[in-house]
């Protein structure tokens, strides 16, 4: 029995998310092997190595995998899969893209979004927007499994003596081409990681209105997110997004500013230590999970809010 | 001329408050508001915007499990797709069968595109397109939110963590939908009742040879626990106050 995580990185940088399934897969097996695909990622692969718990980092340094599409991640893993009973990846976007081509191709069923390793043959899931929790099992000899990041602990990232192999592979897709891709750029936290978040909805009625949230959270040292409402009406971009279709945070403090509280929002955010929602509408679904729930008018409150943050002489950033 | 492809999934409503049953066994479903996954309708709506540009002819609607999925294929044909195809299979299949049955109706039909929703808001899988585009080999485009046709190409904005990617796809190509692609329309009661008229062509998976048993096998659904109910505070010199001495978060 041997495991495999699929790294995800940006060619310079191990994502955290890389970092979380490393553990996930720890815990099935204590030895745990790791494929990075990247250009000129050499420097990435020997950081992985020193990683507690692994065994072996497997890399291919190809143009090929500068921006990879699924296609052709799909096509590495192939190559190296029948050595391995478990894959590990992130359900995240990079890892959702993926995973289930490989899945399909190796005629196994995908198990999405492990929250908990029960056994090793057993998982926990989310369904229904995170209202219910599946325990499942899998009854097959091959386990294809994604991992939510943020319900696992990042792995020690020293002690670890891997031993490093580079193998050569460049078969691709001809009927795919990346163009190009534009991210957000932010000195803050990210969203995923962050010790705190404070979010923005509909409440905040313009993108220019939304820019009092980044005064907080500059103040708090805390990521930004948002409501889809707040996306859709282009308040910010969609990276932005908390909830079932966006993003999954489990901060020590959430705070949500002019946000209902909408189950699809909630399954996004409702694991974090600490809620703290402000909103005018005392019914507003959102105060059934805030620790710490505020009836205001936000445009009242925010400046507030940040003048009593400059009062506390010490934030505990 | 192109034929479109759109798979639509029956499930629960994403307004309900879903129950889970007592005895574990899954989630409530008996008299329950059903509807069209919400981003399947963005893939029926994009679906017919092709069409309506010109670009392709027919619209084919597609769902697969119990009987009442054809409500779900009315629903489609109401919008304006031409044709349902409904393939009777067990509730629950897995999103690999599904993709097989998919397959198996992709040779009969021959669509050049195939659009679906990102992700099922009942079983969260988000596999079923990806599954598909690896078992007929055809490119993939996952979580667009812009699709743009030309000629034998389609370019395609997708929603990635980071923010927007854009590749570049042969057709034929299977495209799954986000919830920000289009805003999907209402069916107008005329519409409706033309719908009623539309041919829905029915099928098995045995027809098709699909063995849909499960994999995974369910051992137990249960409600996350409850967060405890929390306190309201006055104002914000007391919110913040709270959180420097009470949380100790700040
Ligand atoms: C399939 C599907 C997936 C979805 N996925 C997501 C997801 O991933 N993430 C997500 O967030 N949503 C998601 N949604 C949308 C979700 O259902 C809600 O529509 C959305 O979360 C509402 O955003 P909101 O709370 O900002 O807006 P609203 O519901 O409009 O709430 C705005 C709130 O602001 C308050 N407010 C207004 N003015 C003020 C003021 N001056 N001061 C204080 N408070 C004020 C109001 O009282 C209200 O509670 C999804 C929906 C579907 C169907
Ligand atoms: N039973 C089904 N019938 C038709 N389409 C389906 C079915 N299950 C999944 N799909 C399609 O696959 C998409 C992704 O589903 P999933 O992989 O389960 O999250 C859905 O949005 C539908 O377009």
């Amino acid at each position: 029995m041997s495991v495999l995580v699929i790294a995800e990185h940006n060619n310079t940088e191990i994502k955290s998310s890389t970092l979380s399934t490393i553990t996930a897969a720890s815990q099935i097996k204590k030895e745990v092997d790791v494929l990075v695909m990247g250009y000129k990622c050499e420097i990435l692969a020997k950081e992985i190595s020193n990683y507690e718990n692994i065994r072996k980092v497997i890399y291919i340094d190809n143009k090929i995998y500068e921006n990879p599409v699924a296609e052709n991640i799909t096509l590495a893993i192939l190559n190296i899969s029948s050595n391995y009973s478990y894959i590990l990846a992130p359900a995240n976007t990079f890892g959702k893209n993926f995973m289930p081509r490989v899945a399909a191709k190796s005629d196994v069923s995908q198990i999405s979004d492990v929250i908990k390793i029960e056994k090793e043959d057993t998982f926990i899931r989310p369904i229904y927007a995170g209202n219910a929790l599946a325990t499942v099992q899998s009854i097959e000899n091959k386990k294809i499994i994604t991992i939510r990041p943020t319900s696992f602990e990042p792995v020690i990232k020293e002690g670890g003596k891997g031993e490093i192999e580079e193998i050569n592979f460049e078969e691709s897709s001809k009927l795919v081409n990346f163009i190009n891709r534009e991210e957000s750029k932010s000195e803050r936290p990210e969203l995923g990681t962050a010790r705190i978040v404070i979010s923005g909805g509909r409440g905040l009625q313009s993108a220019e209105n939304f820019k009092m949230i980044n005064e907080i959270a500059d103040k708090l040292n805390a990521a930004i997110g948002a409501s889809r409402a707040a996306v859709d009406a282009g308040y910010v971009s969609n990276d932005y997004q908390v909830g079932q279709t966006g993003k999954v945070v489990v901060p020590e403090l959430y705070i949500a500013i002019g946000i209902s509280g909408a189950i699809q929002h909630l399954a996004g955010m409702k694991e974090s230590k600490i809620i703290v929602a402000i909103n005018k509408d005392e019914e507003a679904p959102i105060f059934n999970v805030a620790d710490y729930g505020l009836q205001a008018d936000l445009f009242e409150a925010l400046p507030e809010l940040s003048l009593e943050l400059d009062k506390l002489n010490t934030i505990n950033k | 001329m192109m034929k479109i492809l759109v798979a639509v999934k029956r499930v629960i409503d994403y307004n309900v408050q879903i129950r889970v049953k007592s005895d574990g066994s899954g989630v409530e479903t008996e008299n329950v508001k059903m509807s069209m996954n919400p981003p399947d309708e963005n893939a029926v709506e994009e679906a017919l915007r092709i069409k309506e540009s010109g670009k392709a002819e027919e619209v084919i609607v597609l769902s697969i499990g119990n009987e009442k999925s054809q409500e779900t294929i009315r629903t489609g044909l109401a919008m304006g797709a031409d044709k349902g195809i409904f393939v009777k299979a067990n509730d629950n299949c897995e999103p690999l069968s599904i993709a097989k049955i998919m397959k198996k109706i992709i040779e009969k039909e021959k669509p050049q595109i195939v659009l679906m929703g990102k992700q099922a808001i009942d079983d969260d899988c988000n596999q079923t397109g990806q599954m598909l585009s690896a078992l007929v080999e055809w490119p993939q485009a996952t979580f667009a939110s812009k699709l743009e046709i030309k000629d034998s190409t389609l370019f395609v904005t997708r929603e990635i963590d980071e923010g927007l990617e854009k590749i570049e796809i042969n057709l034929p190509a299977v495209i799954t939908c986000d919830l920000r692609l289009n805003e999907p329309r209402y069916a107008s009661l005329p519409n409706i009742m033309k719908a009623k008229k539309k041919p829905i062509e029915t099928l098995s998976a045995e027809d098709l040879e699909i063995d849909t048993s499960p994999r995974i096998k369910l051992i137990k659904v249960e409600e996350p626990s409850k967060r405890k109910k929390g306190i309201m505070v006055n104002n914000v010199s007391e919110l913040v106050q709270k959180l420097k001495h009470e949380a100790k978060v700040i």
